[in-house]
This record gives structure tokens, sequence and C-alpha cells, in this order.
């Protein structure tokens, strides 16, 4: 028996190692994917079918549009002549009125420079915050003067406004660095103050000198297109961030009056839509500010949409304060810090971190926001396209290219936001999981 | 412990108003009041010095007048000759309902795409990420105003509809898509028909009823009654047996070409579609990533334990994942449906009379009673806002974690 065992085990015993085969069709490459990913069960191979026929329907109707689109034409009858009845876009609007959609109707053509080169600028001004950690800090200088600097060239006039502004801001820099170590309350008014009086100095001498101009002034209500949409974007998230920061740790503050102001003033502006904060700035502002005092429609609705703004990202940041480890506080406090060096070294610097997904939601919910004003007629882009473009004899009834491209644009910018910030979570966290 | 003793009792100095943080904070709160004070007294300074300059005065009289416009869609009954006050509430309620709708629909597209953009299926996958995507970072007006296109410049004008050889045709008979808007059935109701509407919502409260008695059986005892095809036979079968008993006393008007225009029917205007669909869609995008975070932050070892459990995947849904995931859901989905209502004030843009468009449209520029007006409209929504935080802080109460 044994014997008999050990002859057969013997006779099966290989020797060398079978070749590895390939699995089954079934079970690789393509097709076990698609067994995978789209045909894993019946109700599965339904939604796969839904889906693909929706694509095509999709794309049936898009593509065609797109390819066979007409770039070069005056006007819409034109592009219908050499579409002759075939599916097309007259995307000829956008290479015509280019220039309007960017800029708006009424900014002096042969000045479109300066604002794309502010547009430039706001890249490099923008990438040592944004990429913080890969570039060198010297170009944070750059970043300072940029809001002057992008001021004198969209809106022109006399050069000296935005170098006493900018001044100002410096004398009130110093005074801080100076008196910070002191006393940070100090500090904070003394910089005020001495800013302030520059302010006051340098507006005696604009007066004198505004005929000095090199570039020639633009006023605001000339402002349009997108550049107004980008304008009010950038402007006023960067001012609302201070703002908010100021309104969040004031709602956390244990003041009793100075967190009742905040939370009615948050809770009042969260409250409402924005358009009619809008029209507070259209119509009501103006009774509010002293006779005679002329502002622009371009400043009063930065105003508000900066409030509006503002109550959003207190919300946002109050969400990161509450967020950290009461042990944050305490640890402070054991420090022996007072209340404006725990806030900037320890808790804010934590706190901003946790808010910045936050944050950025607000600022491309702003930034999308911005095409409201397009309602208290202003002509942004969206205004200039329901205004103006599609008023036009020429361009009369090409909606989607144009709504298309609004959109586009928009998608750009805001999915660009986006992935930045998602990006930078990825960057700062700290926590080694 | 012989060393703690009370800090030596010191004379107050003014110094002390600043540098002792026991009275620091008054000195800033003081600080803070006057200036707070001083601000309001100038701009109501200045508020009053404009009013007087232009001969002015702060009045609600206005709304006693009449508003002498029209309104093409009106809840409640309206002429031109009715009062400014009976057009704002007529735009109350057009608010109300468009906000209500887009509520509605915006939920079931924010959950149905949600709950896809977890499904296993790739293709479906990445078509909801590309739905959630599109849709969130375009601004909603873009939305608002394409539809209305479409609404207004696609769909065939009425005159389409006429002759043999019509270029356009009714879907199932009953429902015309128009450049006028879209005109559906409208139920009539025979006296009878009431009683059948009435038995209906008294089966609805019944299929409640039912439900809660079977939750209260199954925690009470462990007793497992069906609840699917229970609920739909309440829900269903006594209002059938209602309208047919009583011989069918609801019927539908349909919509039918006369003249130059539809006739009978419902009208429903292109612009609130527009509005409806593009708010539904635009919030639907950010319901959609509410309900997938909702669902991801269940983990999975909640779903494994009541596998193990022995409960089927039905009822590992219904039970153990639904309840959590709607914690995390609803909060943001309230907040949503505020977002909802203060964007519905978007209709301004395709002429949708709504609240903004009656009271700080037309009224505010007839009567040139530019602050009463946004007043009364901020403060419509501010009390709207509030309503809905309210409801919100208490459902968070109510579903917040018990903890020991």
């Amino acid at each position: 028996m044994s014997d008999m065992m050990q002859h057969q085990i013997d006779a099966f015993v290989r020797r060398e190692m079978l070749p590895e085969r390939e699995p089954p069709v079934t079970e690789r490459g393509v097709v076990k994917w698609m067994r995978e990913n789209l045909f894993s069960t019946i109700p599965n191979a339904i939604l796969t079918v839904l889906a693909l026929i929706t694509l095509y329907y999709l794309l049936a109707g898009v593509l065609p549009w797109l390819l066979n689109g007409i770039w070069d034409a005056p006007s819409v009858r034109a592009c219908r002549d050499i579409l002759e009845g075939a599916r097309g876009g007259c995307f000829a609007v956008l290479a015509e009125r280019w220039n309007q959609l960017l800029f708006g109707f009424k900014y002096p053509s042969e000045e479109y420079w300066r604002p794309t080169l502010a547009f430039v600028l706001l890249f490099v001004a923008a990438a040592p915050v944004m990429f913080f950690k890969y570039l060198p800090r010297q170009m944070l200088l750059f970043t300072a003067i940029y809001p002057f600097l992008a001021y004198w060239l969209i809106w022109g006039g006399p050069i000296l406004a935005p170098i006493v502004a900018l001044l100002g801001f410096v004398v009130g820099y110093v005074v801080w660095s100076v008196v910070v170590k002191k006393s940070f309350a100090g500090a904070f008014f003394g910089a005020i103050a001495a800013a302030v009086v520059v302010w006051w100095i340098g507006g005696l001498f604009v007066e004198g000198l505004s005929s000095n101009t090199i570039l020639p002034a633009v006023p605001s209500r000339d402002m349009g297109g997108f550049m107004l949409n980008m304008i009010l974007g950038t402007v006023c998230v960067s001012l609302s961030l201070p703002f908010g920061i100021a309104l969040a740790l004031g709602r956390q503050s244990r003041m009793p009056i100075i967190k009742w102001v905040c939370i009615v003033f948050i809770e009042f502006i969260r409250g409402v839509p924005l358009i009619t904060l809008l029209f507070v700035a259209n119509v009501v502002l103006a009774y509010f500010l002293p006779p005679g005092t002329n502002f622009d429609l371009i400043l009063r609705v930065i105003i508000m949409i900066t409030m509006f703004a503002s109550a959003y990202i207190a919300e946002v940041i109050r969400g990161g304060l509450a967020a950290l480890p009461r042990g944050q506080y305490e640890a402070a406090d054991s420090l022996g810090l007072d209340y404006p060096q725990a806030m900037r070294l320890i808790i804010l610097p934590q706190a901003l971190k946790i808010s910045i997904p936050g944050i950025v939601n607000v600022a491309v919910g702003l930034f999308k926001d911005t095409t409201l004003v397009s309602i208290i007629s202003m002509f942004d882009l969206i205004g200039m396209i329901r205004g103006p473009i599609l008023a036009s004899t020429e361009w009369n009834g090409v909606y989607w290219e144009l709504l298309g491209f609004a959109a586009l644009l928009f998608f750009i910018v805001c999915y660009g936001i986006s992935q930045y910030s998602q990006w930078l979570e990825r960057e700062l966290n700290t926590d080694h999981r | 412990m012989t060393a703690m003793t009370d800090p030596q009792k010191e004379s107050f100095r003014l110094s002390m108003l600043l540098n002792d943080t026991r009275y620091r904070s008054y000195t800033f709160q003081f600080i803070a009041l006057v200036a707070l004070i001083a601000a309001f007294a100038y701009l109501g300074s200045n508020l009053a010095a404009n009013l007087r300059a232009a001969g002015l005065n702060i009045s609600y009289e206005f709304l006693e007048e009449p508003s002498n416009y029209d309104i093409n869609q009106t809840l409640i009954e309206y002429t031109s000759r009715s009062s400014h006050w009976r057009a704002a509430v007529v735009g109350v309620l057009n608010t109300l309902l468009v906000a209500f709708l887009a509520c509605v629909t915006a939920t079931i597209f924010g959950v149905i795409a949600g709950v896809l953009r977890l499904s296993n299926n790739w293709l479906v996958r990445k078509l909801m990420a590309a739905y959630v995507e599109a849709f969130r970072n375009v601004p909603v007006l873009i939305w608002i105003i394409i539809i209305f296109t479409i609404m207004t410049a696609v769909l065939p004008a009425p005159r389409d509809f006429r002759g043999d050889e019509a270029e356009a045709s009714m879907v199932l008979g009953a429902f015309a898509f128009t450049n006028r808007g879209v005109y559906i059935p409208k139920p009539i109701f025979e006296p009878l028909g009431w009683v059948v509407l009435f038995v209906f919502v008294a089966s609805i409260i019944g299929a409640v009823l039912y439900r809660r008695y079977a939750t209260k059986l199954l925690y009470d005892t462990g007793k497992l009654l069906p609840m699917g095809w229970p609920t739909v036979a309440i829900l269903f079968l006594p209002t059938i047996v209602a309208y047919f008993i009583l011989g069918m006393p609801i019927s539908l008007e349909y919509p039918e070409l006369g003249g130059f225009n539809f006739r009978g029917g419902i009208q429903i205007l292109g612009s609130l579609i527009a509005l409806w669909f593009a708010l539904a869609i635009y919030t639907g995008a950010f319901i959609a990533e509410n309900v997938r975070a909702g669902i991801l932050s269940v983990s999975r070892g909640q779903t494994e334990a009541a596998a193990s459990l022995g409960l089927r995947p039905r009822r590992i849904m219904n039970l153990v994942v639904l309840p959590q995931a709607l914690r995390v859901i609803v909060p943001p989905l309230i907040s949503n449906y505020l977002n909802i209502t203060k964007n519905s004030s978007l209709a301004i843009a395709v002429g949708y009379m709504d609240i903004t468009g009656t009271l700080g449209g037309i009224t505010l520029n007839q009567t040139g009673r530019a602050i009463e007006s946004v007043l009364l409209l901020m403060l419509f929504y501010l009390l709207i806002s509030l309503a809905i935080s309210a409801v919100m802080n208490v459902y968070n109460n109510s579903i917040r974690l018990k903890e020991r």
C-alpha cells in the first residue's frame, strides 16, 4: 500500500513550475473593468445604458454646434448665411465683441492694456500668498504694493493719490511695529492715527498737484464686462477677510455689548439676500451720506458686498475658532500671553487653517454673486450680454454662445479656486495620519 | 494652602481702567458703545438732512394707495386698483410658492445625484460629478437666464400649434410647452370632489399614523409589521374607491388653442419655471454634496455591526445608516433651503413678480419710497430666515447626541 503510494507520488511530482497563465478574458483588462464598474448588477447595467443614452444626446446636441461654429462673421445673419441651415454656433460674436465682454463698452479702447496688465500682475501678487512655501518672502513686498498699483493702472489719474495712500499704510505699519512691543492697543490706535495724519496731509498735496497725470483717468462708471466682476470679486474678498476675522472675534468676545453688536450685524446681513443690499447701495445709501457727497456706485457696491461677505466669513471663522480644542486657549493663557498675543500667535493661525475650505467657499460664492450687480444696471459680464450685446441689431438672438461663454469663464475661475483650496488643505495638513 | 489668601484690596485708581483686566473690558465696551451711538447719530443726522433737502419724510402711507400696475401671476385676488400693500402680499405669496417648489425639487435632484455619486458604476459616478461641478461653479443668475431663454426663445409660440401641419404639438394632448408658459390640465372640482380630496388628506394622516404605530410596536414588542405595501394601500385605495363611488366628481380641464393663445388649464409662467428649475438644479448640486458627505460620515463599522446582528441590507439602511446620516445632512440642507428662499429674489432678473419684483421693483420705482420699501423687503427676508433658523435649532437640539 505504502509502496504504491510512494510510487504514485513519485510519478506525479513536477520538476518545473507551470508557466503562468493569464486570467480568463472576463477577469482581466477592459472586460474586467467594465464588468466591475459598469455592469456588475442588472440595475447597474440599466443605469449605465441610461447614462450612455444621456451622454449621447448631450454630445449629439453640443458637438456639431461646437465644431461647426462660425468664428468670423459681422453679424448673426451673416452667420446663418454661412451655415446654410446646418447646425452650428455663431461664435463670431465672441470674437467681434471680445473687448466689450471683457472690459465693458465704455472703457477707452486704447487703454485696454492697463486692466490687462493689472490682471497679469494679480497673479504675480497673489502667487507669494498662494504658494508661500515655494516662493521667496520678499515677493510679498510686491503683494503689498499691488492694490495701489492696480488701482492706479485701472482708474488712472494722478499717481500721487495711490502713493499717498500707500505712504499712510507704511507709516502706520512703522508706528505699529515700534509700539507693539509695549502695548497692542496703543500700537493699533497709534498706527491708525499716524496713517490718518499722513492721508490728511497728503490729501492737500494731491489736490494741489492733481493736474500732473501720466495715465488718463477713467471714471468708475466706465468699468464693465468681466473686468468689473474681477474687480468686485478680488477687492471684496480681500477686504472682507480682516473684517470677517474681527467680527468673528467680536462674536466670541466676553464683552456683552461688543458681542451683541457683532451678532446683530452678522445675523442681519446673513438673513437678507444680497440683492436687497445692492438695492441699498443703489438707492438708499446716498441718504445716509453727508449732503452733497456723491460716492461712485462702484464704491457703494463694494461697501455693501464687503459687508455681506464679511458676515459670512465671520461665521466660517467662528466655526474654526469653535473647532479648536479648549486646551489651546488654556495653553495660551498659561504661557502668560495676553489676548492679542494669544490670538495672533496661537489661536488664529490654527483657526484660519481649519476654516480655509469654508473661506474659499465663501470667496467662490461671492465671486459668483458679483453677477447680481447686473440687476442694478451695472454692465458686468452678464449685464453686457443681456444689455448692449443681445440688444444690438447684429447679435440679437445669439443666446447660447454668449451665455455659454459666460458660464465657461465663471466655471474656469471658480473651479480653479476650489482646486487650489483642496491642494492647500493637503499642503497644510499637519496631522500625520 | 496657607499661602492662599485674598489679594490685597487696592483702592481704585484711574489707570486701572486701562491696565486692570477687571475694569478694562468696561472701558472697551464703553468706547465701543459711544462709537456706535456716534456713528448712528451721524448717519441719522445725514438722513434727516437729506430727507429735509429732498422734501421727503419716512411714512408708510403709500402702502394704502392704489398700485396702478398689473401682476401676471397672482395667487390671491388682485387688480391694478388694489393697494401697494396688496401687491406686496401677492409678491410674498409668489416668493413662498417658488421657494417651496424649488426646495422640493432641489431635494429630489440632490438626493438622487448624491446617492448616485457613491454608486459603484463608474460612468454614473463621473456624470454626477460633472453635474455637481458644472452647476456649483457657475453663478445661479446665469442658470436662471439660460433656462428663461429656453422657455421664451426656444419653445414654440402658441400659433405654431395651429393647423393640421402644426410645427408643434401638445405632449400627451394635455401639456402645451409654449413660449408664453406651460399649460397643464386644471382639475375641476364638483362639490363631491372636495370629499374625495378630504378622503385623500385623511388617508395621508392615516398612513403616517399606521407607520408610527408599526414603529412603536417594533420598539415595544419586537413584532414586525409590513410597512411598504400597507402604506401605499392606505394612501390610494380609499381615495380611488371614494372617487368611483361618488361618480367621478373630479374632471380635468384641458388647455385648448383658441384665438391667439391657449385657453383653459393652468398657465405656468416661463419666468416661474426658469426660476424654479434653475434654483432647484443649482441648489441640488450643493445638496448632492451634503448627502454624499452625510452617507460617507457613517463609518463602515456601523454597517458591519448591523450586518453582524443579522439585519438585512434594507433594514441596515433604514434603521442604522440613514438616521445617523440625516444628523449630518439635515442642518446644511435647511440652510440650503434658506439659500433658495434668498436666491429667489433673483426673480427680478426674469420678471417673475415675487416680493422683490413688486415691493422692491415696481412699487419702489413708482412711489420713490426707497428707504421704506427696502426696509420692508429686508424685514420680510429676515423674518423668513429667522423662522427657518429657529426650526433648525429645534431640530438640532432634538437630534443632538445625548452623551452621558
